[in-house]
């Protein structure tokens, strides 16, 4: 049988991310762009900047599964399913031992108990508001004029972290420079402000049960400080994958190899159907 | 509800499908809704009382003995939402001053009031008179508005809890009697003030008359939710209960009332019998904790039928219904002891199941096949809205009974955010697929 090759498309608040895969399951390739305002340019964009990652053309792709808040916006796509599914799916093709998953995504947070085929036994969500979501962590960046990038590692250097009253985006930025002008330092403003954020995380993971392994997923994943305030907090180490960042993509190119299997009624990839 | 039209199907005994069955009850609950506004209006024209009454503890039976036409806010406020029209009216009660966070129905209502009395359905009549129980704690406030503004009186029925503290808290119990003598006294002290209101003697016998019709009605009520029981069911708990539950508010002790829920449990019944189900194809059965979203009716529904969920049931039904769901048992030989007695029982029932819902909803899940639970949490009411989250969690880890918990809010658009809810609910639904995908291996 030749190869089949997928395609993952998550359309998020803030970032697009892309992946296209082999049937093994292998990830051949993978893209990140801004989301920005045009959300069906984001997706074609940041689809055919993975294919060309993987050295792929479109025509060699059997099916793609858009994801995210702009799912319905990935009009080349086979279907939709929601991050959450994919999350939990993409979550236990990086570390098939997971039983939660922690996503801190850009405008939500998500907690998801997932059973071992990778299926969503139960999820709970951050309300409509943004209150200690990336976009937190984004207010701080912002206000104390630091890259994303840096906030983690910086944020690891604080000795007398402050404790932050509010996980509201908003009310964030002015709580900071409230800080700053009594006189703290930078680092431990920041520490406050992840502090925030993994303890707001936490109580939405207790809502569905704090069972190891827990694999954290979305772009905050790659915040060192978080990774270790959330250690701290659980008792337990976390998981972490290079691909976190892209493990919403990963999980709806899985389920468009079910798909594409299921099609040519080979046996899908331990996955399920929906 | 499926309509006329689509009435094809052949029932399984071959007998040929009553045509004339199917839509009645929407028919009939459309011509009962109006003929319940023309009353209030007329009254109004005429010069005759109306009073202002709630879902929970109307006390119908009184009112209803001396003809006076009851205006339910909680209905006429949610009817300007599902009209696209409550807007306006939350807006001005805002600029009057009212907070954006309370009781959505109390802003309509104090919009609707402030801006004329002008619903999309008729002129709201003011009232003569207004009961206001304890059942939530925003009646009473409420109560006080319609009381600055038209100097009317309000009867506040104070109903007291249940006191399970080690004492014997039977409805047999010392207890439960002295609660129920207070609860005659102050019965007795509204039909003082009927008596007042219209000029009118009490007639024992008439709430004798209007106390049986609401004995039929709860059985008949009864009948109506257990009919969904049934696979497809045979109507919505959301969209059809609304009808269900305005008639058995707006009709409760008079005979049209039992007549309406007679025509829709036997509709109901031919539905089961030709295999008709309230959606087209029916794959996930559901039960609904809060309320709907008025203000997005239609949309709330669709996030649900398009995956093919139907409610199957719903609490709202129960409570919502004046809590006529568990039966009436009214004893007409000594009447206004026993509607002291059945006021309490029904009071304390709703008061218990914010706190003890969960054996409930584990036996509706088992009575009704349930797939899964939708906590509709609701930002303007925090009284039926608190606890929801831990029910759910609860449901899931005693019962692995799967549920969603989504919030906007009664009549408020604002509040309702359609990407984060239909991104709740379509994971919610792909998480029943995957595990009924499961099952089947």
């Amino acid at each position: 049988m030749s190869e089949v090759l997928v395609g993952g498309v998550d359309v998020g608040s803030t970032q697009t991310k892309a992946v296209v895969m082999s049937s093994e399951p292998r990830i051949l390739g993978r893209s990140l762009i801004e989301t920005g305002a045009h959300l069906t340019a984001a997706a074609e964009e940041a689809f055919g900047l993975a294919l060309k990652d993987a050295g792929k053309e479109r025509s060699e792709v059997a099916s793609v599964i858009g994801t995210g808040y702009g799912r319905y916006r990935v009009e080349f796509g086979d279907t939709q399913v929601t991050e959450i599914s994919c999350h939990a799916r993409g979550a236990v093709f990086l570390f098939p031992n997971t039983i939660s998953v922690l996503d801190v995504g850009g405008q939500d947070t998500k907690a998801i108990r997932v059973g071992d085929q990778g299926q969503v036994l139960d999820f709970c969500m951050n309300d409509k508001c943004s209150a200690g979501t990336g976009r937190f962590l984004g207010a701080a960046s912002q206000a104390l004029e630091i890259p994303l990038g840096e906030l983690g590692p910086l944020a690891l250097t604080a000795k007398n972290p402050v404790r932050m009253t509010t996980t509201c985006t908003v009310f964030a930025e002015s709580e900071i420079l409230g800080w700053l002008a009594l006189g703290r330092k930078t680092e431990d403003v920041l520490m406050g402000v992840h502090a925030a954020i993994a303890s707001r995380s936490i109580s939405l993971l207790r809502r569905t049960g704090i069972e190891p392994e827990i694999t954290f997923t979305g772009g905050v994943a790659r915040n060192t400080a978080m990774v270790k305030l959330l250690e701290e907090m659980t008792e337990t180490p976390i998981n972490v994958s290079e691909e976190s960042h892209y493990c919403g993509a990963i999980g709806a190119a899985i389920y468009a190899l079910d798909r594409a299997l299921a099609e040519t009624s080979a046996t899908a990839s331990g996955g399920i159907t929906l | 509800m499926a309509n006329v039209k689509q009435v094809t199907k052949q029932a399984e005994d071959g007998a040929a499908p009553h045509s004339d069955l199917i839509g009645a009850a929407r028919t009939e609950s459309r011509r009962l809704m109006e003929g319940w506004w023309g009353e209030m209006t007329t009254a109004e024209e005429e010069g005759r009382p109306v009073a202002n009454v709630f879902v929970m503890g109307s006390i119908a039976e009184i009112l209803r003995t001396f003809d006076i036409p009851m205006s339910f806010p909680e209905i006429t406020s949610l009817q300007t939402a599902v009209r696209g029209r409550s807007m306006e009216y939350l807006t001005a009660a805002e600029d009057y001053g009212y907070s954006p966070d309370i009781c959505g129905y109390v802003k309509v209502d104090a919009g609707l009031h402030v801006t004329g009395r002008n619903h999309p359905n008729g002129k709201l009549p003011k009232p003569s008179l207004v009961v206001a129980p304890n059942t939530c704690n925003t009646y009473i406030k409420w109560a006080e508005i319609w009381e600055r503004l038209y100097g009317c009186p309000v009867l506040v029925l104070d109903l007291p809890g249940w006191r399970g503290t080690g004492d014997d808290d039977s409805a047999a119990s010392e207890t439960f009697g002295r609660d129920c003598a207070y609860v005659e006294g102050q019965l007795r002290e509204l039909i003082a003030l009927c008596e007042q209101v219209t000029g009118t003697e009490f007639d024992i016998d008439r709430l004798r008359e209007v106390m049986g019709e609401v004995n039929t009605l709860a059985v008949l009520y009864q009948e109506v939710i257990a009919e969904n029981k049934h696979h497809p069911a045979p109507f919505d708990a959301m969209l059809d209960g609304l009808n269900f539950m305005g008639i058995a508010n707006a009709y409760r002790g008079s005979p049209a009332g039992s007549d309406f829920m007679r025509i829709a449990r036997d509709e109901l019944r031919e539905r089961v019998r030709l295999g008709l189900g309230a959606i087209p194809e029916e794959k996930y059965r559901l039960l609904l904790i809060g309320t709907a979203c008025y203000s997005h009716f239609r949309r709330f529904l669709e996030l649900f039928h398009e995956w093919g969920g139907v409610f199957a049931h719903s609490e709202y039904m129960t409570f919502g219904g004046g809590g006529i769901d568990k039966g009436i048992h009214y004893d007409l030989k000594r009447p206004i002891e026993s509607l002291a007695e059945q006021i309490l029982l029904t009071s304390q029932q709703s008061f218990f199941s914010v706190s003890f819902s969960q054996e409930w909803q584990a036996d509706v899940v088992s009575e009704w096949d349930i797939d899964g639970i939708c906590f509709h949490g609701i930002k303007s009411c925090r009284t039926v809205s608190t606890g929801l989250p831990d029910s759910r969690e609860w449901q899931m880890r005693h019962n692995d009974i799967p549920g969603l918990f989504i919030q906007s809010d009664l009549v408020d658009g604002r509040l309702w955010s359609d990407a984060q809810m239909k991104n709740r609910v379509d994971a919610f639904f792909e998480a029943l697929a995957s595990r009924k995908a499961l099952e089947r291996r």
